[in-house]
């Protein structure tokens, strides 16, 4: 689950690459900006999650 | 503001007063060893400080052979790629070892000086959140890949005329990412390796009981703590004002506004932390304000050198509010044991900071539409900056970390931790005349 949450620490940050690369000045570029950053947050959630999970199992 | 135009040279003056700045550097490493030692338990002690000397002298070592070469400055030769019709500038192409650098007191000279300097700063931070169970020898490795590889390839981006500096000019976001004193370059990228540690190393021996909730391991000596405060604001006096002069060719005159800013930004932070403690716990709890106050520090270097000082009064408020919360949520909700609260204080102060800078740093109207870049897109380039640390920042150090703990553990053994890591690693205690509680060496049933 770790991982995932990284592999969507990634994803994010390439949705907000590929918005500034791609997408032309404006509310598109600033709404796919935002999308990456809310992916960014799963990604972190789902970090945080396993991080819990496994101190409870060691527990 | 923002001049909206950098000198590629500093005048003499310039160039001898940003010299001083970033004299008062290290300062600010002096101040967090201390607070980071005073945070720990009196057994680990000499450890935490020697654990900062070594992260100090690693990180300027690494720097000096390689990081520099990829932090490189505006100007210098750089590997880019091609993304979307325009070319971006991810890395420095420099010499190793400093090779062909004039150390003259030139800008890119001055900029590997501060760079070094802030190399070390930011590996000190995670020996906070490290202590009193991260191996010396891990502490150093860890430092290497951190001074050599994260914190050079974020600076490069910021400082070194990357593809986020460059976003302003490129794509019309304000003046591109802002972080003149490193709210981001440095204690972010510090910050989220903090984070990154306390995740692989787990917490310290009885600080969580089964059922998940946390015991109080106080700090052993406030006055290190509280002293350490003072030094830092020395320190990050010069680190924003030599930032905003090299990076962005801030008027030296500015660096009293600069100073000011940066003092309120620190007090207020504390303040605000003094009083939810006392609002909460009826009494202004020390440790918590001391973390406010570097909090406050930490979220200033951003924008220190382009604001009013009811702004950075505004940043230092929200700073303490937010590290004084994040402290509890963190040890409480995510179960991360973190004895010095860098994770807090850098990384959430930090990440605050570079927001803020988005919310109050303005250019000036008629400059803007001259060199054609939109004022109101800074906040986007801030945004863009933050999702890279989170994004690319916080997997790229954890990943290092991870891989480093395969070969080397990190952690103590647990007869390290419960004997001291100063008897353990050192072989000497910092108070070899105190007295030792027995109940210290007991392991806690839980």
């Amino acid at each position: 689950m770790k991982l995932l949450g990284f592999g969507l620490l990634l994803a994010g940050w390439a949705i907000s690459i590929a918005a500034v690369a791609m997408l032309p000045d404006g509310v598109l570029r600033t709404a796919f900006v935002l999308a990456g950053l809310g992916v960014e947050a799963l990604g972190l959630a789902l970090a945080i999650r396993a991080h819990l999970d496994r101190r409870s199992s060691e527990a | 503001m923002i001049p909206t135009s950098i000198p590629s040279e500093l005048p003499a003056t310039a160039a001898a007063l940003c010299t001083v700045f970033i004299f008062l550097v290290p300062f600010a490493g002096a101040g967090l060893a201390l607070i980071n030692t005073g945070l720990g338990r009196s057994r680990s002690a000499a450890h935490c400080m020697m654990s900062a000397l070594c992260a100090i002298s690693v990180a300027a070592l690494v720097y000096f052979v390689c990081g520099f070469a990829w932090q490189g400055f505006p100007g210098q030769p750089a590997h880019v790629v091609n993304l979307g019709g325009s070319s971006w500038d991810w890395i420095a192409a420099g010499t190793f070892l400093f090779r062909h650098l004039p150390l003259d007191g030139s800008p890119v000279s001055l900029a590997a000086l501060l760079g070094m300097f802030s190399a070390g700063l930011a590996a000190l931070i995670p020996t906070g959140s490290g202590c009193d169970r991260w191996r010396l020898g891990a502490c150093c490795a860890s430092t290497a890949l951190l001074a050599g590889w994260t914190f050079p390839l974020f600076a490069h981006w910021v400082w070194g005329g990357g593809w986020l500096a460059q976003l302003g000019a490129r794509y019309g976001m304000g003046h591109g990412f802002v972080d003149a004193g490193g709210s981001g370059t440095i204690q972010v990228t510090g910050g989220l390796t903090a984070l990154a540690i306390a995740w692989i190393i787990g917490p310290r021996h009885g600080k969580y009981a089964a059922d998940g909730m946390p015991s109080a391991i106080p700090g052993h000596n406030m006055v290190l703590v509280v002293f350490g405060c003072a030094l830092t604001l020395v320190g990050w006096l010069g680190l924003n004002s030599a930032g905003a002069i090299l990076f962005y060719g801030v008027e030296p005159v500015r660096a009293v506004g600069i100073a000011v800013n940066t003092t309120i930004a620190a007090t207020s932070a504390a303040v605000a932390a003094a009083f939810i403690t006392n609002t909460r716990f009826g009494k202004p709890d020390a440790s918590l304000c001391a973390n406010g106050w570097i909090g406050g520090l930490a979220a200033s270097s951003a924008a220190a050198a382009f604001i009013v000082p009811a702004e950075a009064a505004i940043i230092g408020l929200v700073a303490g509010t937010l590290v004084t919360l994040s402290v509890e949520w963190f040890e409480l909700r995510m179960s991360v044991d973190d004895p010095a609260g860098a994770i807090s204080v850098h990384a959430v102060g930090g990440l605050w900071g570079l927001l803020a800078a988005g919310f109050f740093v303005t250019l000036p109207e008629q400059a803007a539409s001259a060199v054609g870049i939109h004022a109101s897109g800074q906040w986007l380039a801030q945004l863009i900056g933050i999702s890279t640390l989170i994004g690319f920042v916080l997997p790229l150090t954890y990943g290092l970390n991870l891989l480093l703990n395969r070969f080397y553990p990190q952690r103590v053994a647990s007869e390290g931790e419960r004997q001291g890591m100063d008897l353990y690693e050192l072989g000497a205690g910092a108070y070899p005349e105190f007295l030792t509680h027995s109940e210290e060496f007991t392991q806690r049933k839980i």
